[in-house]
């Protein structure tokens, strides 16, 4: 583990993540370089989700967390935001009553005054949105409301992004085209961690990544390192 | 028909009492899915901080009403953040019995220090108007225009303003709101604030049109307009305000009708025909709860 915090997006230090007497995250340790892509594969229940979670405040943790060098503790998940960092969510958390507008308006919440200009940016990434500004975010399909959530979260202009289970629920096309914006993002200097089951695309993706089992950290490499090992073609690969 | 007619006005003018006090029960139902027992007597304050206020100082109707609206917006926020924050994430059984206490005590409390009705003094030269054989008084007029006046602001702060998305948004989701960076208690605060101030205003024209004020105002009145909030479907905005005059519309008509006493049977029969043939109110959508 490095000493020099300059150069790290985001460190975790032995995050520990407990829901009443169930231990969900047992002292993991990663950091994410600025520009970087970090997968997180693993299971159901090894811990992913809660790892997010915890980082964005939502939930409460043990260890350490630092975003820019600068130790976390706050359960307030806005004030991490304010800080950069923006987590969409498993299933997305659309507000379905509410236009698509309004949803991008909501996470602009932190960031108002260069609103159109980040609007005009998310409507390039996602031309489908534009067509339906006005229309209630219930309406959208499965894959739109992916991009809403995630057009909605750039809309603060964070600087990190942590994505839990981006291709949840979706047709493998749409995972694609997905994954293709993701890496444009991340292209445009957008620091992206992400948490997924979808190993395949996760690693081909991600610069670095590690398996998560049962809360731990098992296995760490690169991308291409994760896609070769044994272990995981055989577990997650189906290989 | 001029006696209908007539009656009309007398409907509108209690409807619109209910409806401002409705709309307190529906936001707070909308953004926390809790029933603001409380709300009630909060109606019930607004009327005795009004005869409080020209006790102290004999201010003119609109001044009385601004500071009124102002008091029982700085209680509601008190309730909300001393009584209920605290147990936002525990059983929801817990914050229903916190909203009756918190109501209990303000009720009791209010009994302790004025134990007998007061008349409420004037606050409006009440002038008798005459249109053709129809009689409206200027304490009718404004009742019904500061009533409808105010829900056009609130229905413009929902529809149109950032506070407003950022309250149908906690509404639909509250955990993913704070991950937006929106500061999701801030907003539910300045739900309360607002839904108690209606309710303030409320208690200050209840107590100019039926000019006597006591602590039970909260329990009959302020429940019928629970009732009125759930006619037309709890959460919903318009809702409440169709289910206000609904009622406000039955209970004139009853009462102009039959003896005064059937009033009240009428009013909670027709919520009990509501929950039988449409639980969900006139307005309300069923909706799907997370355990």
């Amino acid at each position: 583990m490095t000493i020099n915090n300059e150069g790290i997006a985001l460190e975790v230090q032995d995050l520990e993540v407990r829901y009443g007497g169930i231990q969900a995250v047992r002292g993991i340790s990663f950091s994410v370089n600025p520009g970087e892509i970090v997968a997180m594969i693993g299971a159901n229940g090894a811990g992913k989700s809660s790892t997010l979670r915890a980082i964005a405040g939502a939930i409460p943790h043990a260890g350490v967390i630092r975003l820019g060098g600068e130790v976390i503790r706050t359960v307030h998940p806005e004030e991490i935001v304010r800080k950069g960092l923006s987590l969409v969510p498993e299933g997305r958390g659309i507000f379905a009553n509410l236009s698509i507008e309004e949803n991008l308006r909501l996470g602009a919440w932190t960031n108002r005054k260069e609103f159109d200009v980040n609007l005009e940016k998310v409507f390039g990434l996602f031309p489908r949105l534009r067509e339906r500004r006005d229309q209630m975010a219930g309406t959208l399909s499965g894959g739109e409301q992916q991009m809403l959530a995630v057009g909605r979260a750039l809309m603060s202009r964070s600087k990190i992004l942590l994505l839990d289970e981006p291709s949840m629920g979706l047709a493998p096309k749409l995972v694609l085209d997905i994954f293709a914006i993701l890496r444009d993002i991340n292209k445009a200097g957008v620091t992206l961690l992400i948490v997924e089951q979808n190993a395949v695309m996760a690693l081909r993706l991600a610069h670095r990544a590690c398996l998560l089992e049962l809360g731990s950290i098992i296995l760490t490499g690169t991308g291409a390192e994760l896609l070769e090992n044994p272990k995981i073609r055989s577990a997650y690969l189906g290989q | 028909m001029k006696y209908l007619a007539q009656q009309a006005i007398n409907a509108l003018q209690l409807g619109s009492i209910y409806a401002l006090i409705a709309l307190g029960y529906s936001m707070v139902y909308g953004v926390l899915t809790m029933i603001n027992f409380a709300h009630g007597d909060v109606f019930m304050l607004g009327a005795f901080f009004c005869l409080l206020l020209i006790a102290i100082v004999p201010v003119p109707f609109w001044v009385a009403l601004i500071v009124v609206m102002g008091a029982t917006a700085i209680l509601g926020t008190l309730i909300e953040r001393f009584a209920y924050r605290p147990l936002r994430d525990a059983p929801r059984v817990s914050a229903i019995i916190t909203a009756l206490g918190c109501g209990l005590v303000i009720q009791n409390t209010t009994l302790g220090i004025s134990p007998y009705a007061r008349p409420m003094p004037h606050l409006l030269d009440n002038v008798t108007y005459q249109f053709g054989g129809l009689t409206v008084t200027t304490l009718q007029i404004i009742i019904i225009g500061v009533s409808v006046g105010l829900m056009m602001v609130l229905d413009f702060l929902i529809r149109k303003t950032s506070f407003g998305m950022a309250m149908r948004a906690v509404a639909s989701d509250r955990a993913t709101v704070s991950l937006l960076g929106v500061p999701a208690n801030e907003i539910i605060a300045i739900t309360f604030a607002i839904g108690a101030s209606l309710g303030g205003a409320a208690g200050l024209l209840y107590g100019m049109a039926y000019p006597v004020v006591s602590a039970g105002m909260g329990i009959t009145v302020g429940w019928k307009a629970f009732v009125a909030a759930v006619i037309g479907g709890i959460g919903n905005m318009r809702g409440a305000v169709l289910g206000a005059f609904i009622l406000g519309a039955v209970e004139v008509m009853t009462v102009a009708v039959l003896p005064s006493t059937y009033r009240d049977l009428i009013s909670y029969s027709l919520l009990l025909l509501i929950l039988v043939f449409k639980p969900h109110g006139l307005l309300g959508k069923p909706t799907l709860h997370k355990a």
